[in-house]
Parts: structure tokens; sequence; C-alpha cells
């Protein structure tokens, strides 16, 4: 059956619960209005107040009660309305979340699903455009998904509640309506930690995730059909804990690597990418490893400024022309 | 029928003053348990930030007192007394003081952050009034799975200052969740007063505003305190909704035992100490007709025996290996359904 990103998301929520009636959905508005996004469509009807959950705006509280509950065996789902929001959860998330299971001396557990609705492109403007995953990425006791795709949507997302530990499951908001593909009528999970080849190539590889995968494909049909370069196309969806063989496979492979994401270069999945390739994979790289990212400003809001701001398919076109040129 | 009803009468009765001798062993276990925490922090024996409650037994017992197996308790970083209300055992606490394989955390934590689950004893991070959204999403577990248990949310009136303390409390008051909110208020925040801290007299004030009520009540009198306590928690477990209790109480030590508390008056202090809470209590056995001196000097040799007998379990117990710093971070998964972290 064709799903959406978003369908897919909402169909694995759907799923889950029917699963296990320990998982319930808490956030602002998810439950009368079905999410700002209606991501949470009809869970309200399906499986009561109970289980479907409207808060105030409270993003610690949602966070920190989703700790409380998860601690005492439920598996809750919250939701930030916006990932930009997530700062508001963010000594929740790292100190009280993360750290749990650690400072009981692993006799505690702490099975939360943290949805972020996130990413630029859609004239959000400064807070509504974030791509926050770089502030939780280095944070042990955490696990940070970003699917790319509807499948990888639904899989991950019944991975990440199926999970023993808080997962920030970031979701990109262009992709919702705008991604969609044939999803089997049967039960599917992806697997968290684990990195999918979305093409293979021989000349370059380009190293990826999230809403920027779908850029970095164009640009590899651009070069394929103007310059005939073969491109590799590597899409991350865990950034926590980062698929090391996947990444240092595909650098062996063509030697050449672009890493392309859509939050900000500085301080970016990029960097940590880079460097796992440089310490590892240094004798088989043919040129410099560089990176197709955010320019280091605000997600400004008026359309020729973030236009300028963002990655986009020629961007990564021109980047890959440069590195192939060594 | 009178007859049975009046060996009835004597049966609750006796029940009730074994029990009221057990709070009042409790108060003297915590003195006792603290005062040689910091006498073992200064010989160097405990590393790192060490809180006492010394002075705050009363409350810790008082509202600890009515709670049952299967409740959950969010403590204070000074509350130590919860871990030894709540039957964690004294030994794997004072290892935990320890930095000891056998302490709560195995080592990973200092101090009260490595909680007891199996005893319904959150362990709290530094991010003071942080508890009481995750006390209130435990409440929220009960709610959902209509199970008669309350979740107990302690903090000082320090942390009231905090935002997550007034979204934990909003929430809880919409939901009409089961949990107590204890405030603590020791008039100090670290170094600050209460008259920089807040503006009006009473943290409880603060309860009606989010459509609950709020009590005042002297945290160094325990009677009171567990009167009150015992009435909270049977009204909240009903169902009827939360309930705040604020416990006007002194600290006697420094926020830590690096603090030797200069900013307070002495005369305070000593105001204060005129009221601690053990003499105050023995006063009310006296009264009730016990033989103080006796009982005490049983549970002072009791406490004594349980005290140093952590001492010699923890100081026994190896220190975690170096490789152990990167265990416990992540629970098998998927994980059992249980949520127990075994797969």
């Amino acid at each position: 059956m064709e799903a959406t990103y978003l369908a897919a998301i909402n169909h694995a929520l759907h799923e889950e619960m029917r699963r296990d009636e320990n998982v319930f959905v808490m956030g602002e508005d998810v439950a009368e209005l079905g999410g700002a996004f209606k991501a949470t469509d009809g869970l309200l009807a399906a499986f009561g107040p109970d289980r479907v959950i409207d808060t105030p705006i409270s993003e610690a509280l949602i966070v920190g009660a989703g700790v409380g509950a998860a601690i005492l065996g439920m598996r809750p789902v919250v939701e930030m309305q916006f990932g930009d929001f997530i700062s508001c959860a963010f000594d929740q998330i790292v100190n009280t979340a993360a750290t749990l299971r650690y400072r009981h001396g692993g006799r505690a557990a702490c099975p939360l699903v943290i949805r972020a609705p996130s990413g630029a492109g859609v004239h959000g403007a400064l807070f509504h455009s974030q791509n926050p995953e770089a502030w939780f990425t280095r944070v042990p006791g955490l696990k940070v998904v970003a699917p790319a795709t509807a499948y990888d949507a639904k899989g991950l997302l019944k991975s990440a509640i199926r999970d023993g530990n808080p997962v920030v499951y970031f979701e990109h908001k262009r992709l919702y309506r705008s991604v969609k593909e044939d999803l089997p009528d049967g039960e599917f999970t992806v697997p968290i930690g684990v990195a999918q080849l979305r093409q293979a190539g021989r000349d370059l590889s380009l190293i990826t995730y999230g809403g920027a995968l779908h850029q970095s494909l164009d640009a590899a049909s651009i070069v394929a059909r103007e310059d005939g370069l073969s491109i590799e196309v590597l899409d991350l969806r865990t950034l926590l804990p980062l698929d090391r063989e996947a990444i240092l496979a595909t650098a062996r492979k063509t030697g050449k690597v672009l890493i392309v994401h859509e939050d900000r270069l500085t301080g970016g999945v990029g960097g940590e990418v880079a460097a796992i390739i440089a310490e590892h994979a240094f004798d088989s790289l043919d040129g410099p490893i560089r990176r197709v990212a955010a320019l280091d400003t605000h997600t400004a809001f008026s359309p020729p400024l973030e236009e300028f701001i963002l990655p986009n398919a020629n961007k990564i076109v021109a980047a890959i022309r440069g590195l192939a040129a060594y | 029928m009178a007859h049975a009803e009046t060996a009835a009468a004597s049966a609750e009765t006796g029940q009730r003053v074994e029990y009221e001798l057990q709070l009042y062993y409790w108060m003297k276990l915590i003195r006792a348990f603290e005062e040689r925490v910091s006498r073992l922090h200064r010989q160097n024996k405990i590393l790192g930030g060490v809180y006492s409650g010394a002075g705050q037994e009363a409350v810790v017992t008082g509202v600890c007192a009515p709670l049952r197996p299967g409740d959950f308790v969010a403590p204070l970083h000074r509350d130590l007394g919860v871990f030894l209300v709540r039957g964690v055992d004294p030994g794997r606490l004072m290892a935990q003081l320890m930095g000891k394989e056998a302490g709560l955390s195995r080592g990973k934590d200092s101090f009260l952050h490595g909680g007891d689950l199996e005893h319904g004893v959150f362990g709290s991070t530094s991010m003071l009034g942080s508890s009481l959204p995750v006390a209130a999403g435990a409440a929220l577990k009960f709610q959902i799975k209509k199970e008669p248990q309350v979740a107990v949310a302690f903090f000082g009136e320090g942390a009231s200052s905090r935002g997550d303390v007034h979204e934990a409390m909003n929430f809880a008051g919409v939901r009409k969740l089961p949990v107590v909110f204890v405030c603590e208020n020791n008039r100090y925040a670290y170094s600050t007063p209460l008259e920089k801290q807040m503006a009006i007299e009473n943290v409880a004030d603060r309860a009606p505003a989010y459509g609950f009520k709020g009590h005042v009540v002297s945290g160094n009198d325990l009677l009171a305190v567990v009167q009150l306590a015992e009435k909270v928690v049977r009204r909240v477990r009903a169902g009827g909704g939360p309930e705040l209790i604020e416990c006007k109480t002194y600290r006697y030590r420094g926020h830590s035992e690096h603090d030797a508390a200069l900013y307070r008056d002495k005369e305070e202090l000593l105001e204060w100490q005129s009221r601690d809470p053990i003499p105050r209590y023995e006063f009310y056995l006296e009264k009730k007709g016990h033989d103080v001196k006796r009982i005490r000097e049983e549970i002072d040799e009791r406490t004594r025996t349980v005290v140093q007998q952590a001492v010699e379990f923890a100081e026994q117990s190896p220190l975690p290996a170096a490789g152990e710093a990167l265990e416990d971070l992540y629970a098998p998964a998927p994980m059992s359904p249980a949520g127990d972290g075994r797969a």
C-alpha cells in the first residue's frame, strides 16, 4: 500500500499501540487535533483519552513525565510539537533520561521515544526550521535516529518504541507529504544503528541522512547524466550510534567522501563522520573529506536568505565536481 | 460483643504504639547514619558532595511512613532518610556513598543520585526540581493502569523557583494525578535566604492556583507531619488528586559538607536546634507513658549496630574495575515488555 512519510509514522503508532497496551502517546495537541501535522490522527478515537494525552505547553514536563512512566514499564511516545521546542526539554533528555540507567547501576531502564518534527525548507524561519540533532548525538545513553523514507520512518519508529532506551526520533517536516512509497502490508522494523546504501557507485561517496538524502540523490543523478560520474549514496538513518562499518566501507571503496546534511556545518554530525574516516580510512582517501551543510547562521525567513543558507542539489553537484577533480 | 470490640481496639492501639516507636527508630537511624557519613567525609572515606539532612529527619520519616510497597518516591538531594525508611539496604547505601561496586549505582554516580527502584526510590539528578515531572509521570502510569499507588516528590523551597516544578504541578492539577508534592522549606537555597527566593510566605499558597490543596506543617514535629501525611496520602491514593505539603524546617549543616554556612546567624541555628524533632518526639512518647530513657538506649544500640555494619560492609566492598565506566549505558534492545531492562 502506498504511504506518505507522515502516514507511515501514523501507521507505526497505530500498530504499536495495538500490539502493546503499555504504549501511549503524549504531547501538545496530539489527541483532539491529532497533532499539528496530523501524525497522531485517529489515535484518540482508536485508543481513548488514557493512552492519547493532550498536555499543556510544558516540554520539560512532557519528557520528564515520559521518563517517570517509562521507568515503571510504560512505553511513552512523546511529541515535541516542533523539534525546535526540544531545547525546552533539554535537561530532562540529557540529564534525567540519558543518565537514568547509568546512575541506577544498570538496574533501571527508560524505554522512551521523543518524536521531534524538524528541518527547514518550509519557510519556518528561526524557530520552526531547526535541525537540533547534533545537540543530542554526543550524549551517551541516548539513541538518535533520522529517517528519510516512508519505509524507514515506519520501521525505525517501531524499533524505537520497542527499544529499552530513550530514543530521539527526528522526522523531517518537508518529507511528510513529499515522500511516499509502497510499503509492505506485513509487519517490518528497521534496526537502529544500521545505515542503508541507497545507491552503489564507484567514483565518490555521499554520506547523508534525513531531508538531505533526497537532494543528494538528485545531485547524484545530475552528475551521472552530465558528467558520467558513478556516485555511491549512504543514508546514515541512525545518528547515535553511527554505523562506523558502513561509513568506513564506502570511504574505502570510492576514496572520496562528501558529507551532506541540512544541519549547520560547525559541530554537525558530519564533523564526527569525517573524523572517523580520517582516523581509520586515511590511507584509502584520494582527496579531502568535504562537507555540504547549512551555513553557520540561523535559518533566516525571507526566501533569498533561506535559499542561500540551506544545502540543495545544485550546491551538492558543485561540491561533487570539485571533489571529483582530485 | 463489647468485649470483642475492646479487644480489636486494643490490638489496633498496640499496632499504633509499635508504629510510633518505629517512627522514632527511623529518625534516630537517619540521624546516626548521617552523623557517621559526615565523619567519614572528614576522614576522606566518602568523597565528593555530601548533603546532610540533619534537622529534617521528621519530614522524610513522617511522609514516607504511610507509603506502601509499589509507591514511587523521588527524594531530594539531602533525603538520605527516604532510602532508609523505604527499606533500602543500609550497607548498599553506604557503599553507594563510598563509590563502591556494591553501591546502588555501582560507582557510577555519587551520593543519592543512585536510586533503588526495587524499593520505589528514584535517583534524582542535581538539577533541582527536575524530579517533579518524573514523579508526575509515575503518577500518570498509576492513573492509566488504575493502580492504587501514589507518587511522592520531595523538593526544597529552592527548587520551587524552577519551571519544572510549575510544569509538574500544573499538569498534576489538570489530570488530578495521584502525586503528593512535599516541599522541605529549610529557608536557604545554598546561601540564598527565603526573602530573596520568593515574595510570598508559603510555597503551599501556590497549590490552590494549580487547583489542589496546599498544607503548611511544622517539619520538626514528627507527629504533625505523620498525621497530615497519613490523611493526604489516603486522599491522594483514593483518587482525590494531588496535594502539596510544605514542611517548615531547617538544615543544621551547610548546603554541603564543604559549606561552613557563615551566611547564617548563629542565633538562628541555635533557635532551630532548640526545636529539634528528636527530643520533641521523645517528649510526646514520654507523655504517652513510655520509658523514653530505656527506649532511647535500646534504639541507640540498634542504630549503632546498623550503621557500623553498613560501614564495614561498604569498606569491604571492592571499588569498581575501571572498564565498568562503559557499562550500564544502554539497556538491551529490544527489551522485555515489563520494562525491567532484561532482554
